[in-house]
């Protein structure tokens, strides 16, 4: 471990700004990066599971 | 040899076999995604040695190098899928060259903001105009171009051309993206890694970058299966095996 304490872990030598800015918007561009797809499989899914649904009752109907 | 690859090629091509195959895929490059950022964070932030230059600023290099190699390579695979396309007219292939798009300008984003984050306290200045900065904003550019084309066109198929154009003439700037820290005068570091020499980089500093390459390119496989899966469900949403997914 090159540091003593987690204060100084967060510190990282006057560093801290950069190193924990850097970290936390990549993390921003990551989580967007998964959640997008899983959000567009859900609506996916749902929009067309719908669309099937009406068009059996349509089929049915007539 | 050369009769696997016309399989595999074939089974590629399969919109079908690729989205049931890569069902028991996510699971573990998932997981293995995890576990590496995990492993490489945790010894690349805590247990490195800082640099005797730099201090600890230097600890960005675990997600500007990965992120910065990624952007490049996905672009590569963006051209080679889109060629694939305009000389065999494979679907899939135009598909995948549609979901590394954003992907990879999100790296590349990435690769530039880091790389600002870290050029302050080393350089004392967020950007210069030099050939590494200035071609790796091009490449974000150029994804941008490639983005606007696939969207743009009248037809899906004159979109996808268009797009896959551009990606590779764009292939011009990669090249110039490795050597420019060589052949000029620049504010930028030369390579951390070659693969044709020894790293001088101290083993503790070393293995969590490696750690963190390896487990970008896991990620981004992730990324780009679960992208191609939502394009597959979406253009193949008539087709019979879609519909029984759908009903259940």
């Amino acid at each position: 471990m090159e540091f003593n304490s987690f204060a100084e872990f967060l510190a990282m030598g006057n560093h801290g700004f950069y190193v924990w800015l850097s970290y936390g918007l990549s993390a921003v561009v990551i989580a967007w990066n998964v959640v997008q797809p899983v959000l567009r499989r859900r609506r996916l899914i749902k929009e067309q599971a719908q669309r099937l649904r009406r068009e059996k009752k349509h089929a049915s109907q007539a | 040899m050369w009769q696997w690859l016309k399989q595999l090629y074939h089974r590629l091509g399969s919109p079908k076999w690729f989205y049931e195959i890569t069902e028991k895929w996510i699971p573990w490059l998932a997981v293995l995604s995890a576990l590496g950022c995990v492993a490489g964070l945790v010894l690349g932030l805590a247990y490195a040695p800082a640099d005797y230059l730099q201090g600890n600023s230097f600890r960005i290099i675990y997600i500007h190098v990965p992120a910065a190699i990624l952007a490049q390579s996905a672009f590569m695979m963006m051209a080679v899928a889109g060629a694939v396309y305009l000389i065999w007219k494979m679907k899939m292939a135009a598909w995948v060259a549609k979901v590394v798009a954003p992907i990879g300008a999100s790296f590349c984003l990435i690769a530039l903001f880091t790389g600002a984050i870290w050029g302050k306290p080393t350089w004392g200045t967020w950007w210069v105009w030099d050939a590494r900065l200035t071609s790796m904003l091009l490449l974000l550019f150029l994804y941008f171009g490639v983005i606007a084309l696939q969207q743009a066109m009248d037809s899906e198929e004159s979109g996808y051309k268009a797009g896959a154009i551009l990606a590779l003439v764009g292939l011009v700037n990669i090249p110039i993206i490795k050597y420019s820290v060589e052949w000029w005068n620049t504010l930028h570091q030369p390579a951390t890694l070659k693969l044709t020499e020894k790293p001088s980089m101290h083993p503790d500093m070393l293995i969590p970058l490696l750690i963190m390459i390896v487990t970008t390119y896991l990620f981004f496989a992730l990324l780009v299966i679960l992208r191609t899966r939502n394009e597959i469900l979406w253009h193949e949403r008539k087709r019979q095996w879609v519909k029984e997914i759908l009903e259940n």
